[in-house]
């Protein structure tokens, strides 16, 4: 039974067409657009570059935080706490790809589910997919476009203290990151750096037992650091990472973070928030053309082919790089190291 | 280039509260490379509609056990169509007779899938499907 | 030691190494056997297996620890209560069908309802759209009970009703239709399941938020002991944990889990825990691995005999035991070759019999296509009386006691039935599991190995993966269908209603639910006062549903 061809326009618009339907406030752009930048539809940098304008507007929350930390209801809480305030909220719910089947199973929505109806939240579920720097990337172009949409706050919220959530957290004005008592998770925390990126940090469940010890911990660490973030060199006043308690569950503490989230916000606008949006987007520049090199280098370039016949001659990894690397960077220009052209 | 997934959401209209089947679905779909947007219980065909929407699904996959499918299905449809998502692929399971599977089929949901079904067939199914629609796309650009 | 005694020794101990031998030598079916549930089974068992002391262990019928039956008699003194569950479209066409199988012999009802009364929906509100009778009957008001119950003498029945989040509710409506008929509630015999801990654990047809619905249930309690005392409050349900996928030992576990919760709210409330332990009843699934089936029942009478005068105190023996109800189970039927569901049911009937239950619904070949025709739920009632009438063990109490592997099963069962307990202990208790996800992911883990061993042949089903016949051939069975005309008629039921009953008297009820909701008085009281007032089921669940909150379900992923 052949299955009814879907319809060739609605499926078939340029960049051009995305960017109108976006700014006019059609949902259907919005999700469409965000699939693009998360499949890397040639069409996507045409699409931003047409709504790029109007990209900068929103206030973006990173969320993260180990697993059991309540992130989830928590986010939901916040989600509600900004709507009584009459912000309209855009939520990026990423989780996990299975590294077994390249498949992920999404459902932070039903955490969200009385949100479905609202008009004033957006929620997208996004999965990390391959780890290669992609998730990073999808998830900060997913940002600009809810951003163009015209969404006051956008909330990233992804689950872990690793690498890869403090790449995406990072591409958010403020980061918060929540813990809960017990289980050491603050400890663990603490040493896969996530504290590092923190602006402000939650204990979450802060009924149970443990949670005040956990809250001096942090405090302690706060204090301790001694990170030199680029932000702060010759920046003025540093940023006190204040610790807020809360109970998701009770909807107790919201008031409390959404008023740390705030001061954040107007520390950064005072003075550093150019620079920091600045740094980011060189970092996105960073992410793109490493991304755009990795599949040249490996696909149309036929690197791949070269590297393994050149292994098979036995010289090692580091000299087949070499020699590959040679052969690219010597039929470019290097302003900086050879200001005359090509050796 | 990276890798395009399918995007299945599998949900529950109507009251039912059953939802074994379609746990079980979702996770066999991810085992299968896909990524299921799970709904949860007790959905509207108004809130499956907005979900796929916002989720922009390829695929929509309904599970139904309370003999309301001939009123839910053609609903969830409906409210597809009302938010330009009528290019979804369209299908679903649970307690449905072979006669109003075939009554769906003119509705818009070319397979159904009844109880005892392997749920690898529903997977490759799908693939098989959305494979051979993105073919054609690719060939009409 | 002589020469005599030693010699038999000798003797045993050469013939298992014997056997041991040639089972190791000879090629096997598989490579491994479990149960049903996954559990691993010896090719035999011997009295190393099952080292039980009668009297400690297993006791005598109607004495503690109950292992081998909560009545002296059992069978030989009154037969199980065969209780077919039916319910669907209107109230009428169910009044028709409780009075088809009492006259058919049935000796008590039970009473499905559709999915709007399930989740407190009258049959008009929108979300009812097309769910109207369609998996039981709809009752939306006291006039629905009343047709529901009409000719048939409510002092004289025993009625369950399988209703959770608005239970109460529902009760009411019954209480109230028996005065009506002029019967002292004191002489009304039943049971609603009213067992909302397995709602948010399985079957997930919930109201409002866990603490409030426990609360509510303790005023049912408290009301019942009072007004009601031969009413039973709750049905501890394991039977859909395990129609949701849980394995035998976690269908034990999380039912008496959620037993010892109600329990504990109960003492918590105030109540004397023998003011309302002997009026909770259980309710389990009966599934197609025979004697691991018959273990279970076993385990369970012997857990909750301790927990109940060990841990709970309670002095009346009446409320160490568990009494329950029994259904065969519905996910072991097949859609493919219905006429052989008469035989697992056959079967699993009999695991219950010999399990000691005190009542039981046997399927109907034809559920898993639609509600059961007359004559399936015909041949599945007969299936019960040729068990109690004509292959005799209906005579010989706990028949199987002290067969090695039974007890061995039972055994093991319990062993891990308290496994369990310490998980949840661990976890705060079954509330915080539930909000959690931990019991229902538990659940969803055992449903997800089972369909990957039934898609891969391990476990073969008849008809399905084993033994199929031509895959387009439809079953030669007629499908029930619901009329459309019932959604209708309700809703003309419904605007009748609202017209005819004095509305100032029934705004005013339900201002007093929502006060009782705020004071703490008995809800259930008010709910009572409220039916008389012809309030509907949806006016009275909107008021809780506004006061405490709807329940909102975990992601358990």
């Amino acid at each position: 039974m052949t299955t009814a061809k879907p319809q060739a326009s609605a499926r078939m618009p340029d960049a051009r067409d995305m960017a109108e339907r976006l700014l006019a406030g059609e949902r259907t752009a919005l999700a469409r657009a965000i699939s693009w930048a998360e499949n890397g539809d040639a069409r996507y940098p045409a699409f931003l570059a047409a709504v790029y304008p109007r990209v900068g507007r929103a206030w973006r929350i990173g969320i993260t935080g180990p697993p059991g930390a309540g992130k989830s209801t928590l986010t939901n809480e916040l989600v509600r706490t900004l709507r009584a305030r009459e912000e309209t909220v855009a939520v990026l719910a990423i989780d996990p790809s299975s590294p077994f089947s390249g498949g992920a199973l999404l459902g932070d929505r039903i955490r969200m589910e009385e949100r479905t109806s609202d008009p004033g939240v957006y929620i997208r579920s996004m999965a990390s997919r391959s780890s290669h720097g992609g998730l990073a990337r999808a998830s900060a172009d997913a940002c600009d476009v809810m951003d163009a949409f015209g969404f006051s706050t956008i909330l990233m919220e992804t689950v872990g203290v690793g690498q890869s959530e403090y790449d995406v957290v990072s591409a958010a004005d403020t980061v918060v990151v929540i813990l809960c008592p017990g289980a050491g998770d603050g400890i663990q925390a603490m040493k896969a750096g996530i504290l590092e990126v923190a602006d402000v940090l939650v204990v979450n469940k802060a009924d149970l037992p443990g949670a005040d010890q956990l809250v001096l911990d942090l405090e302690d660490a706060v204090r301790m650091r001694n990170v030199k973030r680029p932000l702060d060199q010759g920046m003025g006043e540093r940023w006190i990472v204040p610790v807020v308690t809360a109970s998701a569950t009770r909807a107790e503490g919201l008031a409390d973070l959404v008023a740390a989230i705030d001061a954040h916000r107007a520390w950064l606008e005072a003075a550093h928030l150019e620079a920091s949006r600045r740094r980011r987007r060189v970092e996105q520049v960073r992410r793109v053309v490493g991304e755009r090199l990795a599949e040249e280098l490996w696909g149309p370039l036929g690197n791949t082919a070269r590297a393994e016949a050149l292994l098979g001659q036995s010289i090692t990894p580091y000299d087949v790089a070499e020699e590959i690397l040679g052969a690219i960077l010597s039929s470019t220009p290097h302003p900086v190291t050879d200001p005359d052209g090509p050796r | 280039m990276p890798e395009r997934k399918i995007r299945v959401l599998v949900g529950k209209p109507g009251l039912d509260g059953h939802d074994r089947g379609a746990k079980t679905i979702a996770a066999v779909l991810r085992d299968h490379g896909m990524e299921v947007i799970y709904t949860g219980l007790h959905q509207t065909p108004a809130m499956i509609a907005e979900t796929a929407m916002q989720e922009d699904v390829d695929v929509v996959g309904l599970s139904i056990l309370s003999g309301a499918h001939l009123t839910l299905f053609p609903r969830v449809r409906e409210e597809l169509e009302r938010r330009g998502m009528g290019h979804v692929l369209l299908t679903g399971g649970g307690i449905i007779s072979q006669e109003d599977m075939e009554t769906l089929a003119g509705q818009g949901f070319p397979k159904l899938f009844g109880p005892g079904t392997r749920t690898d067939e529903i997977a490759t199914w799908i693939r098989t499907t959305m494979e051979a629609r993105w073919k054609d796309e690719e060939v009409s650009r | 030691m002589s020469d005599t005694d030693t010699a038999p020794r000798v003797k045993a101990i050469d013939a298992r190494s014997l056997w041991e031998e040639a089972l190791g030598a000879a090629r096997l079916r598989e490579s491994s056997f479990t149960s049903l549930s996954g559990a691993p089974r010896k090719a035999l068992y011997t009295p190393a297996d099952a080292e039980v002391d009668h009297d400690a262990d297993l006791g005598y019928p109607g004495q503690f620890p109950f292992t081998r039956g909560v009545h002296p008699t059992m069978y030989r003194g009154r037969l199980w209560t065969m209780r077919q569950f039916a319910g669907f479209g209107s109230a009428r066409q169910t009044n028709e069908r409780f009075k088809f199988l009492l006259e058919h012999g049935q000796t008590g009802l039970s009473t499905a309802f559709d999915f709007p009364t399930l989740m407190g929906y009258d049959s008009d509100h929108e979300r009812s759209l097309g769910e109207v009778g369609q998996v039981g009957v709809a009752i939306s008001s006291l006039q629905d009970m009343e047709t529901l119950m009409d000719g048939i003498p409510m002092g004289e029945v025993s009625t369950s009703m399988t209703i959770n989040g608005p239970a109460p509710i529902l009760l009411a409506f019954y209480i109230a239709c028996g005065e009506n008929q002029g019967v002292d509630p004191a002489k009304l015999r039943g049971t609603v399941q009213n067992d909302i801990l397995k709602e948010y654990e399985a079957q997930h047809a919930w109201l409002i938020e866990a603490e409030p619905a426990l609360r509510m249930i303790t005023d049912v309690m408290a009301y019942c002991a009072e007004h009601v005392p031969q009413w039973n409050t709750i049905s501890i349900s394991g039977y859909h944990i395990r129609e949701a996928g849980s394995t035998a030992a976690q269908e034990l576990a999380f039912t008496l889990a959620n037993g010892m919760e109600y329990v504990k709210r109960g003492i918590a409330a105030g109540l004397d825990v023998d003011d309302f332990a002997p009026r909770l009843s259980f309710f389990f699934d009966a599934h197609l691995d025979f004697f691991e089936e018959i273990a279970k029942f076993r385990a369970a009478r012997r857990i909750w005999a301790h927990k109940m005068r060990d841990v709970f105190g309670a002095r009346d023996p009446r409320s160490w035991m568990i009494r329950f109800h029994t259904q065969t189970a519905g996910v072991s039927l097949t859609a493919q070759q219905p006429e052989n569901n008469i035989v697992r049911t056959a079967i699993e009937a009999l695991a219950a019999v010999l399990g000691g239950t005190q009542s039981l619904h046997t399927n109907s070949m034809d559920e898993t296509l639609a509600l059961p025709t007359e004559k399936a739920a015909k041949i599945a009632l007969r299936t019960q009386q040729i068990l109690a009438e004509e292959i005799e063990v209906a005579h010989v109490i706990d028949p199987l006691a002290g067969s090695y592997f039974v007890e061995a099963e039972t055994n093991r069962l319990e062993a891990e039935a308290e496994a369990y307990f310490r998980e949840i202990d661990k976890r705060g208790g079954v509330v915080p599991a539930i909000h959690s996800g931990y019991i229902q992911r538990e659940i969803h883990r055992s449903a997800v190995r089972y369909q990957r061993a039934v898609e891969q042949r391990e476990k073969k089903v008849v008809g399905v993966n084993a033994y199929v016949e031509d895959v387009d051939a439809r079953p030669e069975i007629e499908i029930l269908r619901i009329d459309p005309a019932v959604e209708r008629e309700q809703h003309e039921r419904l605007a009748a209603l609202r017209k005819k009953r004095d509305a100032t008297r029934a705004a005013s009820e339900l201002d007093d639910v929502r006060e009782a909701c705020r004071s703490g008085a008995n809800l259930l009281d008010r709910f009572v006062s409220a039916a008389h007032a012809y309030c509907t089921l949806g006016e009275i669940a909107d008021v809780l549903r506004e006061e405490f909150g709807e329940f909102k379900e975990p992601s358990i992923f």
